[in-house]
């Protein structure tokens, strides 16, 4: 049996990042470092071959988003309004130039297709090109290092501690209180934060969106992986396939579990008309989403667009 | 009581009974793609297939993408474009992607640029793909047509009345033909609609006595004015802003919404009256068209639909349709929503499309299967006919009187030059100051 642990006193206080010329803000939960056993065992209730074998990871702290990134967020970045204006008490983790990153396109029709993109509702249809230029340009802004969480950290905070199927237990028919699934969601998806948290305080990490993580859906990577692995994170240059966690409001509970993994592939993009296709949108992905971590660890130069993308 | 009630049934049923033709012939292509049944054909008819594509933007790139994925032995062959650059960077992206296989075979003496460039490309070809800005289109299909050779066209097929009469007129010599003609009215070829058009065929939801359809977006991109640029470039390059080329974002775009109301109802409208204008995008980069229209149609079995398209920014956004029947609501949206619910609230039925293929490759499947299995696919009279919806809804909210079908669809009002070359004026020019004329409801004359 692998224990899990983390420790209280190495967890990073929590914060509220605000971005300068907006009155938004984002709420930053501090996870604490620690190791906890990631996939899940042969015996969990409809457990897919990818979340196996089960291992031990360890990962330094950080900070993740209390709730999934949303339009109003996002669109501070595709309409790129505030990027003239000057934020005084910058952090100084890192220094780049809001001019220096390219902007999203802004798309033909309504990526929200439909379902809306007022006030608390969760972004959906950006590629992870996009939700990780969305990082760079809040680095930018903020001068603190964000970016996608790994799918490790993804489940590590997920989990919060626990080692069942769900953040709340085993049992799937408790879940309409913790997340959005198809079971409750009306086929769409809803403002962020409405269900119970998480025992770290962190909101629909099962359902509503399911949520972009940095790397490449490698549905054996758990195979090759042996004693404890420290912070792990396969990162690609190749669009498809990359990892998706959380499962969303359009999926049945079973891909909502913490272990769940999903790959990307190209029908996200299917009626995008366009050729090539948008780099930035895709257009029948509107059930992910994202949400962001911030990492005390600054990497080098030279290693920063494996956190970002090229 | 009950006679009248009888009396409106039959009727129902029998405007119905054309659409329900029409559904059948693409419902059951599409559920029995027929992999043996054209893998079979294909023994006895393996004759390399050429593509031709005219109009190399974003759609016919993707297009001819499309295309060249739907049938093992095609080749394109053939390419034209008003703009050297446009075709250049079109070719090299489908090189890309076609990389290691022999289908894109375009030789230097078959890109064709220029206004005539579309007729040496269609001579080439069998099949040829037509997805230059609309109002090229019925010249360029009225010469595939001419030509003899299969068609795959985008939506719309023209912007003025004469251009649809032309188009309609083409539609009958290529069924003489037999030549296939697929519209890109994808919708037709998706399953979450296809689903909600069986339901209705089975009288599921009763009789449609309204609906609402939106396109309701943020607008599209705008390409600045360039140095040494002529009028006409400037125009075709930002096509989207002139009605001649585009015939606005109601036709542009919405027409899919409003097709999506003439198949569901088996109808076409009788009439049509509206408002719109310009509120947001006012800019001289805007060209002439509005920023936003609202339109009722009233269809022959006394239907009324409301349409909605906005391009303003920052506004409540829907791609979708709406329907409400005597026996329940069809909610659909972009995002492959589609369900039914009854006027108690129960969902009587919900699609859910996980997994479904992607409506603009299946068009192409759809096409290349039917000219292997010498089968006919004719699109053209409804792309046409919906194409002439949203032309009718644009005269209605440019002018603000009530148009109706017969008087829009015998109007000689042509937008569209027949003849163009560099050294033409466009149909509309700026004045001293940049600005475009823009139509003003209550004096604009859009008939004649």
């Amino acid at each position: 049996m692998i224990t899990h642990s983390y420790s209280q006193e190495e967890k990073p206080k929590n914060f509220t990042q605000r971005i300068g010329g907006t009155n938004l803000t984002i709420e930053m939960v501090g996870i604490p470092s620690g190791s906890f056993s990631m996939g899940s065992a042969p015996s969990e209730e409809k457990r897919k071959e990818d979340e196996g074998p089960k291992h031990t990871v360890e990962l330094q702290e950080f900070w993740i988003s209390k709730y999934e990134i949303t339009w109003e967020l996002y669109n501070l970045f595709v309409n790129r309004a505030i990027d003239d204006i000057d934020t005084s008490n910058k952090s100084t983790d890192i220094n780049i130039e809001v001019d220096a990153i390219s902007g999203a396109t802004i798309p033909y029709v309504d990526m929200s297709l439909g379902m809306g993109t007022r006030e608390g509702l969760p972004v959906g249809n950006v590629t992870q090109y996009a939700a990780s230029q969305f990082c760079k340009w809040l680095s930018a802004k903020t001068g603190n290092f964000y970016r996608l969480p790994t799918e490790a950290e993804w489940e590590y905070s997920a989990r919060a501690g626990t080692n069942t199927a769900y953040h709340f237990g085993d049992d799937p028919k408790l879940l309409g209180e913790f997340g959005w699934s198809y079971e409750n969601s009306q086929d769409t998806y809803h403002p962020v934060g409405q269900k119970k948290p998480n025992a770290w305080g962190l909101y629909d990490m099962h359902g509503n969106v399911a949520e972009w993580t940095l790397d490449e859906y490698l549905p054996k990577i758990y195979t090759t992986r042996d004693g404890i692995t420290q912070s792990p994170l396969h990162s690609t240059t190749k669009e498809y396939s990359r990892s998706v966690r959380g499962g969303s409001y359009y999926d049945d509970a079973e891909y909502l579990r913490s272990a769940a993994r999903l790959g990307s592939n190209e029908n996200w993009k299917m009626r995008d008309p366009q050729f090539p296709k948008s780099k930035w949108w895709n257009t029948d992905a509107p059930f992910v989403g994202f949400r962001i971590v911030r990492d005390p660890t600054i990497p080098k130069e030279t290693e920063i667009n494996n956190y970002w993308g090229k | 009581m009950n006679n009248l009630n009888n009396k409106t049934k039959m009727k129902s049923e029998n405007s119905r009974r054309g659409f329900c033709k029409s559904t059948a012939l693409v419902g059951a292509g599409l559920f029995l793609p027929g992999l043996e049944m054209s893998a079979m054909a294909n023994v006895f008819n393996d004759k390399k297939l050429k593509i031709a594509v005219v109009g190399c933007g974003g759609r016919g790139t993707g297009a001819a993408n499309q295309a060249l994925k739907a049938d093992e032995n095609v080749e394109l062959v053939a390419m034209a474009d008003a703009f050297q650059d446009q075709l250049d960077n079109s070719l090299l992206n489908l090189q890309k992607e076609f990389e290691g296989t022999k289908k894109v075979n375009v030789k230097d003496a078959h890109k064709y640029v220029g206004f005539d460039a579309y007729k040496k490309a269609i001579d080439q070809a069998d099949v040829v793909i037509l997805a230059t800005p609309p109002g090229f289109r019925p010249y360029h299909f009225e010469y595939a047509i001419y030509a003899g050779k299969h068609v795959f066209m985008e939506k719309p097929v023209a912007t003025d009345a004469p251009g649809i009469r032309k188009v309609l007129e083409m539609a009958k010599i290529a069924k003489e033909k037999k030549l296939n003609v697929v519209v890109g009215l994808q919708r037709h070829y998706q399953n979450n609609y296809i689903a909600i058009a069986d339901k209705i065929k089975q009288g599921d939801v009763g009789k449609i006595v309204s609906g609402q359809v939106y396109w309701n977006s943020g607008g599209v991109w705008v390409r600045p004015r360039q140095a040494g640029q002529s009028e006409l470039e400037y125009q075709m390059r930002n096509w989207y802003y002139f009605n001649w080329l585009c015939g606005d974002h109601i036709l542009e775009q919405h027409i899919h919404n409003i097709d999506v109301a003439n198949w569901f109802i088996g109808e076409y409208p009788i009439s049509a009256q509206g408002m719109g204008g310009r509120l947001v995008r006012t800019g001289k980069d805007h060209g002439e068209i509005f920023d936003h229209h609202f339109v009722e149609f009233t269809y022959p079995s006394g239907a009324v639909i409301a349409s909605q398209c906005r391009h303003q920014p920052g506004t409540w956004s829907k791609v979708g349709e709406n329907f409400q029947g005597t026996k329940g609501s069809i909610d659909m949206n972009d995002a492959g929503a589609a369900s039914i619910t009854g006027f108690d609230g129960e969902k009587l039925f919900d699609y859910r499309n996980r997994n479904d293929p992607n409506p603009y490759q299946v068009e192409h499947d759809r096409l290349f299967a039917s000219i292997r299995n010498n089968e006919v696919i004719s699109d053209t009279e409804n792309g046409a006919m919906s194409t002439m919806t949203a032309i009718m809804g644009r005269m209605a909210t440019y002018s603000g009187k009530v148009i109706t079908w017969e008087d829009a669809m015998a109007s000689e009002k042509l937008l569209m030059p027949s003849e163009l070359t560099w050294d033409s004026t466009p149909p509309s020019i700026p004045d001293a100051n940049g600005n475009y004329s823009i139509p003003t409801p209550g004096v604009t004359d859009v008939l004649n």
